[in-house]
């Protein structure tokens, strides 16, 4: 049901942050590519800097043929069609797990929606969750909330920055099955950052060194 | 209980407190989002702008509005000109001396909640798809909600309290500008009305209490509404 297209993704950014200089230059092809490096390397940095969270110095970013960003292209977060699940989940405190999962679907165009809500929370097992709110989750059930929140958007891509590191061992290991499934059963491209080796040899189908 | 003239009187306070804070609104929330999220030259001077009202004696505050809103101001000369209307011993000039006694309690009571608001939402928000607008619309403003109600209610209850600036400024005229405080200090200047000035002093203890009541029962509720739910 996904967008099966092989979709390049471009980056090369460079950005200073205070006496640090954050700078990334890679391709990331299909499936799951993994920032990977110790904390405070900037991987975080890069990813906002694909979201559009962060205006990198120079340098540019491109998905398939659309460019994010250089060349005189900076486009807003809202248009970069990218679905970001954070290192917290981030979850709207004033809104239900529904009108959370629904906030970016009603958004998108609808030509450009590739899941149902229904077919999100099947998907992710949370429809027992839809009345609840977001304080009530546990951390498990809150990342796939904010996952399904993410997948709803109608992304071409997905970002996620370290999804595992608030959970105990077991939901770790659920919340990384469901980051296979989106890699293999959806298709959707993920740049996927951690700084543990563990999860990178399990997920990742390419890996990006960061800060070496 | 009341006579009608005391009827009256509760409703001129009433009308004047309302008007205050729903026309300041706007204004008090613009002023604690600057004053919240940005740093811009003339910041701190403006702060202290707004909050002056707190600490000047409210006789000044009332003589700078004579000064700027008086026939020869250069406000009311401008309003009486253009509009052909003047705030001069009306009602609309008890809530003008009352907003501006306001402001900066509904400014703080404002700023603080914006301040609390995590920004990561609305990042999160625009990465959903949400433009600035929509995301200030969806995710900061209600998250702002308790301490705009906070504020309504706080500087309601000042408003109908003011008594200094608004005597100052528009003078003390029955069915305009005679407020609660206003007609209780007259009747306290006329031998045999202190039955009347013990039941609208009651009325003021009793309307500021509900209104403080009202203010943490309105944050207690946007804040519990989730609270309630949790772990």
């Amino acid at each position: 049901m996904a967008n099966g297209r092989a979709m390049a993704i471009e980056i090369d950014v460079e950005k200073r942050r205070g006496d640090r200089l954050v700078a990334a230059r890679f391709a990331a092809g299909p499936g799951l590519t993994a920032l990977f490096g110790p904390s405070g390397a900037g991987k975080t940095s890069i990813l906002n800097m694909v979201a559009g969270l962060l205006r990198p110095d120079r340098g540019h970013i491109r998905i398939g043929d659309r460019t994010l960003f250089g060349e005189g292209v900076d486009l807003p977060p809202e248009a970069r069609r990218i679905g970001y699940v954070f290192q917290d989940g981030r979850l709207f405190p004033h809104r239900r797990v529904r009108a959370n999962l629904i906030y970016g679907h009603a958004l998108a165009d609808p030509a450009d929606r590739w899941m149902s809500l229904d077919e999100a929370t099947a998907f992710l097992g949370i429809g027992p969750l839809l009345d609840r709110w977001p304080r009530s989750l546990s951390g498990g059930e809150a990342q796939r909330v904010a996952i399904g929140r993410a997948l709803l958007a109608a992304p071409e891509i997905l970002l996620m920055d370290e999804p595992l590191s608030s959970l105990d061992a077991a939901r770790r290991g659920d919340i990384m099955t469901v980051i296979e499934r989106i890699r293999d059963e959806l298709k959707l491209p993920i740049l996927y950052v951690s700084h543990d080796r563990a999860e990178v040899d399990r997920l990742a189908t390419a890996v990006v060194p960061i800060g070496e | 209980m009341l006579s009608p003239q005391e009827w009256s009187i509760v409703a001129l306070s009433l009308k004047v407190g309302a008007a205050a804070v729903l026309a300041t609104l706007p204004l008090a929330f613009a002023l604690a989002w600057a004053l919240a999220r940005y740093r811009f030259p003339g910041r701190v001077l403006l702060d202290g702008l707004v909050h002056l009202p707190l600490v000047l004696p409210p006789v000044v505050t009332g003589w700078l509005l004579l000064l700027a809103f008086g026939p020869l101001g250069p406000i009311g000369r401008w309003l009486e000109s253009w509009f052909g209307v003047s705030v001069m011993f009306r009602w609309t000039g008890a809530a003008l001396a009352a907003a501006i006694m306001a402001l900066p309690l509904m400014v703080r009571a404002i700023r603080l909640s914006i301040e609390g608001i995590d920004r990561r939402l609305e990042g999160a928000a625009r990465t959903l798809g949400a433009g600035r607008w929509h995301a200030f619309r969806t995710v900061s403003l209600p998250l702002a909600l308790p301490g705009v109600l906070a504020a309504l209610v706080l500087g309601f209850a000042r408003s109908i309290g003011e008594f200094g600036a608004t005597i100052t400024f528009v003078s003390n005229i029955p069915g305009e500008t005679r407020t609660l405080p206003l007609a209780i200090y007259s009747a306290l200047q006329v031998p045999g009305a202190e039955a009347m000035a013990t039941r609208l002093a009651l009325l003021s203890v009793a309307l500021s209490l509900a209104a403080l009541i009202l203010s943490e029962a309105l944050v207690r509720r946007t804040h519990g509404e989730r609270a309630r739910h949790g772990d």
